[in-house]
């Protein structure tokens, strides 16, 4: 880098926001909820022809708790769909959520009384991936896209440090200066 | 050797046999609703059924004797397969459980239950089988839409996170069908 800094060679300077985002996207573990054969798919994504650890979530995690990615694959049935939240609840905040191939995006071909037609009904659902399977470059594109949007996130070191009584003194503040600057009649 | 069989059949109950058919060489009985219960043990203990592959329902969707109830049986020993009919009328649609006889109807009396709505007398633990518990209907009959009855089946809570103010206009909710 060419860029002149204050403290010398070995430093850069970043923000909290930048730094926390690099770490946050680039080590994405995913808990692989596989439901029917778009888990086929995802085990080859994981696997070395596709190699997701290329970027940074080859960690398949078994534990609701060490993951912050959820990539559902496969058709959620009503029944299931209390297990799925049940897990996706279990995850520690921040998480992200990728409703993988057709079924658990709109229900797909299973247009019928037992299957859930879209996980997004229960779930906050961050990329939906196409395809029937979708295939694994489909989802690492989908990964990607995840880890784009973990990179445009604002405010995320300070939500991280931040606690419930924190953010509200926040919001007070926040709202004590638009009061102050608002123009009064 | 069918014939062996209806005649055996008969000499034992005589009213039991409704209809017989073979098709294909592959035979198949009709049973009087109230005699299925004897007729299986008969089979069982004089002639050899010794394996229930399969219980299942149908719904002809007609006004009598609407749902049909097929015990497919397999001799083990002499590889022979026989296919027994049962018809039940939709409003008095219980009908004389088999479980006694071979202990592997137990699950396929359940979903013939959960899936047609047939209830099986002296079953010992008559719950659904694929559906919920608390599900009122009985999804195979022909009358039940495809898609469901809307609001049917509790799907869990939307994340409650999505209802904060910035947060609940950026998920898609999607709606209930």
């Amino acid at each position: 880098m060419s860029q002149t800094n204050p403290f010398g060679d070995g430093f850069l300077t970043t923000t909290m926001d930048a730094i926390t985002n690099w770490a946050r996207a680039n080590a994405l573990w995913p808990m692989p909820m596989g439901l029917s054969c778009c888990a086929i798919e995802m085990m080859a994504m994981a696997g070395p022809k596709y190699d997701v650890s290329r970027f940074g979530s080859e960690v398949f995690r078994m534990s609701p708790r060490q993951s912050d990615l959820m990539i559902v694959a496969g058709t959620v049935t009503y029944k299931m769909s209390h297990v799925v939240k049940k897990i996706w609840d279990q995850m520690p905040d921040p998480k992200w959520c990728i409703a993988m191939g057709a079924c658990s995006s709109s229900g797909g071909m299973f247009r019928s009384y037992p299957v859930v037609q879209g996980i997004d009904q229960f779930i906050p659902v961050d990329v939906y991936v196409p395809g029937c399977p979708p295939r694994p470059d489909a989802v690492i594109h989908a990964l990607m896209e995840i880890q784009e949007k973990i990179k445009n996130q604002r405010y995320s070191f300070r939500d991280a440090i931040l606690t419930e009584e924190g953010l509200a003194k926040l919001d007070k503040l926040a709202d004590a200066e638009k009061e102050r600057m608002s123009i009064k009649a | 050797m069918h014939e062996e069989l209806i005649a055996a059949l008969k000499a034992f109950l005589p009213d039991a046999v409704e209809d017989t058919t073979v098709f294909r060489n592959e035979l198949t009985i009709q049973i009087k609703k109230s005699a299925i219960k004897d007729v299986c043990f008969f089979l069982r203990d004089k002639h050899g059924f010794n394996y229930c592959v399969d219980i299942l329902g149908a719904d002809r969707f007609t006004e009598e004797n609407r749902f049909e109830v097929v015990y497919n049986l397999m001799n083990l020993s002499t590889k022979t397969r026989l296919r027994l009919k049962v018809r039940v009328d939709e409003n008095d649609n219980h009908l004389p459980s088999v479980v006694s006889v071979w202990p592997a109807a137990n699950w396929f009396e359940r979903e013939t239950y959960d899936m047609i709505g047939v209830v099986f007398d002296g079953h010992p633990d008559l719950r659904r089988m694929y559906m919920p518990e608390d599900f009122e209907y009985h999804p195979l009959r022909k009358d039940f839409p495809l898609i469901g009855v809307p609001g049917s089946i509790p799907l869990p809570e939307f994340d409650k996170k999505a209802t904060n103010k910035d947060a609940g206009e950026r998920y898609n909710r999607g709606e209930q069908i």
